[in-house]
């Protein structure tokens, strides 16, 4: 008995999102006094394997059919599937990448499952039962769920678990899989890549703009700080809805769901549905020159006043802060 | 083009959640319900291919009990020909239970697209379309943003992080509705009336286990309260900012 990581990888390394699985799947296979194995799918060297070494993994299974180097929503399920199988894992953990999002429900039919999408805490064991918590009515809710069948299959909230360090040995075995012409019913063509920017979903800190900005023009105020802190640039509904900012960039329930280790929320009023996308960032900014902004309510630190005054004041302390660092 | 449009009856986006006592459930007082907004978009995107077509069916089908039959009238005034209820009556559900009633219904229907919101904003799973997938042994293209039908196969484009994926998909397949795939619509007074006439059938479940149940319901933990720093002083946020390791 087991617990199977989905290894997924991104032109051949693996995101801090699988490593974040890796870590949280590591701790479960303590608690369950079993070994945490891994299934790798593609072209993955050596080195970037042994990495999963490091967060306890003890055994990587690869699969290096050449037809699946790309997705396939059907051939990576019967992949997944069949390793669980094999090494009868009690669970299997992956993060909640688009991909992942894609296949784990269909593991979850195939092995007959219990299911539990965007785990927020590591669970406690309770005799067949794993219970953990879940953000629930998009981030207006948590919910503790219990699992009710043998096998579970989780997907981890990106950002909740953080990584952690287990070292071991992970042996690399491959793991005979072929893949089948009825795995490509939907086949990837291919991908188009509209952003080249930090991905929010991943980024440390996160920089946000609303309304309060008043036009497209004046974001590079925002981007410059976002610069200076390597962090991923987002914005609210309407700001997207005008086209001021990419649609990718909106967060909220209706958004995308982030959280960072720090959100900076400048000009956002604090519209329900946007806290829903953001409230579980641990730590919170808000720079609003209204003192009633709901934002407040949430925000660890607050700043009351104009944007356009505060965040050259803020850019020029970061960049003497860094300049102090180097 | 057949399509089946499975729907969520979930609180309006606006609600204020809170739960009952006993943390085992919503509190429904006062909450106004309506069609997930992205199985919206699927319901849209299926009587699109029926308008251009001027031929097809639509059939909107929601796993629920009594209380989800508003919600199926309003996807039939925004234009579905017909709507299924599945009688859940009191039993407990979790989305394998919703994904093994809508695939015993689908199965042998010949429906060309099964569509689904990406995610229902209520239960955030990201579930039922994937495992009603492998349930019937269909392609899944998830949060698709693009679907153009043509004969035998159909091109679609798939949301990814940062891009998208372009994707040929035989037919039938199942799909999950991301923004982009449509827009929203709002049914108009002759939409409304003719839904009244539209048939709404109720079919029993079928016997199954849910794998998963709800132990508790609450409010996200709320912050201690904000510290605010002087808008003259600016720095000082940046200050505490490296001191607490935040940057
Ligand atoms: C169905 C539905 C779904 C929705 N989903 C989302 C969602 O997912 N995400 C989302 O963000 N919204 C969503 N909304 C919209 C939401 O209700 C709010 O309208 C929106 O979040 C407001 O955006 P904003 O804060 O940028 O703008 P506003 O509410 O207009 O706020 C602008 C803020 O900027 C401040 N400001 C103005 N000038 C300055 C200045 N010079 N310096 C400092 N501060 C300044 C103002 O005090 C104000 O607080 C949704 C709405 C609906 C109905
Ligand atoms: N009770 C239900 N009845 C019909 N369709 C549902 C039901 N629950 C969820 N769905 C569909 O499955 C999608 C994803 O839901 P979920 O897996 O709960 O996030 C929704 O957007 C709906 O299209």
């Amino acid at each position: 008995m087991s617990v199977l990581l989905f290894a997924e990888n991104a032109n051949g390394k693996f995101k801090k999102a699988t490593l974040e699985a890796a870590s949280y799947a590591s701790e479960l296979a303590g608690k369950l006094g079993v070994a945490l194995h891994a299934v790798s799918i593609g072209n993955v060297a050596d080195d970037e394997l042994a990495k999963l070494g490091t967060h306890g993994v003890s055994k990587v299974h690869t699969i290096t059919d050449a037809a699946l180097n790309t997705f396939s929503d059907q051939g990576y399920t019967r992949a997944i599937g069949e390793v669980a199988k094999a090494i009868g894992a009690k669970s299997v953990v992956m993060s909640q990448s688009y991909n992942c999002k894609a296949v784990a429900p269909r593991i979850a039919a195939r092995l007959g499952a219990a299911m539990v999408s965007g785990a927020s805490t590591n669970p406690t064991v309770d005799g067949e039962n794993l219970v953990m918590m879940r953000g629930t009515n998009s981030g207006k809710g948590l919910e503790t769920v219990r699992t009710r069948r043998a096998v579970s299959v989780i997907t981890v909230k990106t950002n909740s678990y953080g990584l952690k360090e287990t070292p071991t040995t992970a042996a690399v075995e491959a793991f005979g899989f072929a893949s089948q012409a009825s795995d490509f019913g939907a086949k990837s063509v291919e991908i188009v890549k509209t952003a080249n920017k930090i991905s929010i979903t991943e980024a440390d800190t996160v920089v946000s703009g609303g309304r309060g900005f008043k036009g497209p023009e004046n974001w590079g105020l925002l981007e410059k700080m976002a610069d200076l802190l390597g962090a991923g640039t987002a914005c609210s509904k309407p700001v997207a809805d005008m086209d001021w900012r990419p649609h990718h960039e909106h967060v909220g329930q209706t958004g995308i769901q982030i959280a960072p280790n720090l959100y900076i929320a400048i000009g956002i009023s604090g519209a329900i549905q946007h806290l829903a996308g953001v409230n579980s960032s641990k730590n919170i900014v808000v720079i609003n020159k209204d003192p009633e902004a709901p934002f407040f309510k949430i925000a660890d630190y607050g700043i009351v006043g104009d944007l356009f005054e505060i965040l050259p004041k803020l850019t020029a302390a970061i960049e003497k802060a860094k300049a102090a660092h180097a | 083009m057949k399509s089946l449009v499975c729907i969520s009856h979930v609180p309006d986006t606006t609600t204020k959640i809170q739960y009952t006592a006993d943390g085992k459930a919503l509190d429904k007082n006062g909450v106004t319900f309506i069609i997930n907004p992205y199985d919206e978009l699927g319901l849209v995107r299926a009587i699109e291919f029926k308008e251009q077509s001027g031929q097809g069916n639509v059939t909107v089908l929601c796993v629920g009990n009594a209380e989800v039959e508003p919600t199926l009238r309003k996807a039939l005034a925004i234009g579905a020909d017909e709507a299924v209820r599945i009688d859940t009556g009191t039993a407990e559900i979790d989305g394998l239970y919703v994904a093994q009633q809508i695939a015993a219904y689908a199965k042998d229907k010949g429906f060309d697209f099964v569509f689904f919101g990406k995610e229902s904003i209520e239960s955030n799973g990201s579930e039922v379309p994937g495992m009603v997938a492998e349930l019937l042994d269909l392609p899944f293209i998830s949060q698709a943003i693009k679907l153009v039908a043509e004969a035998g196969s159909a091109k679609l484009q798939r949301e990814l992080d940062g891009g998208y994926e372009s994707i040929v998909s035989s037919i039938p397949a199942v799909v999950s509705c991301q923004k982009g795939i449509a827009e929203w619509r709002i049914p108009n007074m002759r939409g409304i009336m003719m839904a009244k006439s539209k048939q709404l059938a109720v079919v029993p479940a079928i016997a199954a286990e849910v794998a998963v149940t709800t132990e508790k319901l609450q409010l996200p933990i709320v912050k201690s309260g904000c510290t605010y720093i002087d808008a003259d002083d600016a720095g000082k946020l940046v200050e505490i900012l490296v001191d607490k390791g935040l940057i």
